[in-house]
């Protein structure tokens, strides 16, 4: 028996709220999930900021890349066994890349990726080829298996099965997030069936596609989708919270950029602040280093960067409006000046906040081979993209809805103690109203 | 406010017009590589280096009403032209001081002159730069097989790439 074959002597089980028990029998995945690298995900939240909003959203990235592995243990041990499309010396392949897809995630990912222009996909595939736990395990399964674990989360890999199932339009990130998600925020949408969808998955050529008679269990998966991106996701209170963090970021790099001496010095910042992060540093970060900063950052002499801090940790956070920039862009303009003149530094406090911000997307078929829709397999044997055969799916893939606003400290505008006038006029503009 | 936005307005005026989603996104790739400031994340799909993030802010900018998307059919396929509209001029313009580069007209303008084929060739090459010319060979005939792309075509793109980056220097 080699590496990549042992057998754990007894089956090891996670208990999970979402997929009840997490199982695990092969001593590598048993392994991988032992190292450092993949233990400090519990210490970074799934959601990041939804917490502030959704206050059981306290899941970590940990629960979910095991949950993500179980799915995909399902699918391999389960449905794909056996059949004829599906080469079985990728299953353990498929396991480690399941279990590591997101392993290259920072603390608050988005925002630090914004301001200090990170990619965490990039890391992930640095912690699988540098020298690291994780690499020392899979190179003992064989010399190239980082490389190729690293190929199908960067999906560059020409197993393009073995990547759909991992990151396509309908995989097991995915559907693990979507009831992750919808578990702990508690909302009552974004549940779906799983169990069905993986009964009628079915391994085709490159692809993973459904069974025809499982179309409504996609178009519930759809709906899910749907319905998290704009009520959890795009959350405009959890997106006011984002807003706040990513301008401390800038701030705090601005300063440093500034010779600022700060009284707490953010040691654990420097090699971003200088963009030459290496793969300790990044390692080294989490949200509990991330909480520290904020925390100590609350008593800095400079009254931005405090300010922000203090809003952040006392979830004071930013109201907002909705904005069209089309016709309201001009708006902004004079909104700027007037912040400018109110002594308010609308570099970080006018912010204006995109859906295409948002690191989440919603369905919408491939157009011109951009992406690859999900397909359904068919009695006869053909396939068809799954919008041409649901009106529920076409319904709400055809139809493009973005969405944009604006946000700033209501609570200084409200404040007539300095200003008056400036900040009235402001409201008005903004057509506030206590 | 928007700038990301007004550099792929800025891109767009600058070509005049742009046709076919896959271009629009390998044209902003292939310049993001060249140095040029664009923040989008790129991953690699099944077609290439694309980007979710510009497709939503491509959405937002038709929806805005900057630009104006002529969806037409094309060989049983849906193909999409891109132009800008009056008032993504306007827009942009507010902005020209901070979006425009030195020498970014000429490689964009080079760039919309190519075919959608031939710059999903040179931005898979961009993308796995880091190999070598052997390795790159390699794995275009490992991702790109049904693309089926010839000997001379990956020549070609290489001989692009080298004088985009000559044409910079």
């Amino acid at each position: 028996m080699t590496y990549g074959t042992e057998k754990l002597r007894e089956e090891k089980v996670f208990k999970d709220p979402v997929h009840r028990y997490v199982h695990v029998r092969d001593r590598v995945i048993w392994d991988l999930i032992g190292t450092k690298e993949f233990q400090r995900l519990r210490r970074i939240k799934q959601l990041g900021t939804t917490y502030l909003t959704f206050h059981g959203a306290e899941h970590s990235r940990f629960n979910h890349s095991l949950g993500v592995y179980e799915i995909v243990r399902r699918i391999v041990d389960d449905v794909f066994k056996g059949r004829s499309d599906w080469n079985e010396e990728d299953r353990l392949l498929t396991l480690c890349a399941a279990l590591l897809h997101d392993l290259g995630h920072g603390p608050f990912s988005h925002s630090f990726e914004k301001v200090f222009q990170l990619d965490h996909e990039q890391f992930t595939q640095k912690i699988i080829l540098g020298n690291t736990e994780v690499n020392a395990i899979l190179s003992k399964v064989h010399p190239s298996f980082p490389t190729s674990v690293a190929e199908v989360i960067a999906k560059t890999s020409e197993k393009k099965l073995v990547v759909s199932l991992i990151s396509s339009q309908i995989d097991a990130d995915r559907m693990d997030y979507l009831l992750r998600d919808a578990y702990f925020t508690g909302v009552s949408y974004g549940h779906f069936d799983m169990e069905r969808i993986l009964r009628v998955m079915r391994p085709h050529g490159d692809q993973a596609v459904i069974k025809k008679s499982g179309m409504h269990a996609v178009e519930d998966y759809i709906m899910s989708r749907y319905q998290m991106y704009w009520q959890v996701y795009f959350h405009p209170v959890s997106r006011s919270a984002e807003v706040i963090l990513t301008k401390i970021l800038h701030r705090a790099k601005e300063l440093y950029e500034q010779f600022y001496q700060f009284k707490h010095e953010p040691r654990h910042f420097y090699s971003l602040f200088k963009n030459q992060v290496s793969l300790e540093d990044y390692l080294n970060l989490d949200e509990g280093i991330v909480s520290y900063y904020f925390q100590v950052w609350q008593d800095e002499d400079d009254t931005i960067l405090s300010d922000l801090a203090k809003r952040f940790m006392n979830r004071h956070l930013f109201k907002y409006v909705e904005f069209d920039p089309a016709k309201e862009y001009k708006k902004y303009i004079e909104l700027t000046q007037l912040f400018k003149k109110a002594g308010i530094d609308p570099d970080y406090y006018l912010v204006l906040d995109s859906s295409s911000d948002l690191p989440y997307d919603f369905y919408r078929p491939g157009e011109e081979g951009e992406r690859l829709p999900i397909h359904l397999l068919m009695a006869n044997g053909e396939i068809r993209e799954l919008s041409r055969e649901s009106e529920i799916v076409e319904a709400i893939s055809g139809k493009r809805r973005t969405d944009h606003k604006l946000y700033f400290p209501a609570d200084v505008l409200y404040d007539e103690s300095s200003k008056k006038n400036i900040k009235r006029q402001i409201r008005q503009i903004l057509e506030l109203r206590k | 406010m928007l700038l990301e936005h007004a550099k792929l307005l800025y891109a767009l005026q600058s070509s005049g017009e742009i046709i076919g989603r896959k271009k629009f996104q390998k044209m902003i790739y292939i310049a993001k590589k060249l140095s040029f400031p664009y923040q989008e994340k790129f991953q690699f799909h099944f077609y290439g280096p694309y980007s979710e993030e510009l497709t939503l802010q491509l959405e937002e900018l038709v929806n805005m009403g900057f630009v104006e998307e002529v969806k037409e059919k094309k060989n049983g396929y849906y193909q999409y032209r891109y132009t800008l509209t009056e008032s993504g001029h306007e827009f942009v313009q507010m902005f020209k001081q901070k979006v425009y580069k030195p020498h970014l007209d000429e490689c964009l303008n080079s760039m919309n002159d190519q075919s959608a084929r031939f710059l999903e060739l040179v931005s898979t090459i961009l993308y796995f730069e880091e190999l070598t010319k052997e390795e790159v060979y390699e794995k275009i005939a490992q991702v790109k097989g049904s693309q089926n792309y010839s000997k001379d075509e990956i020549e070609e793109a290489f001989k692009y790439i080298a004088a985009l980056k000559e044409f910079l220097d």
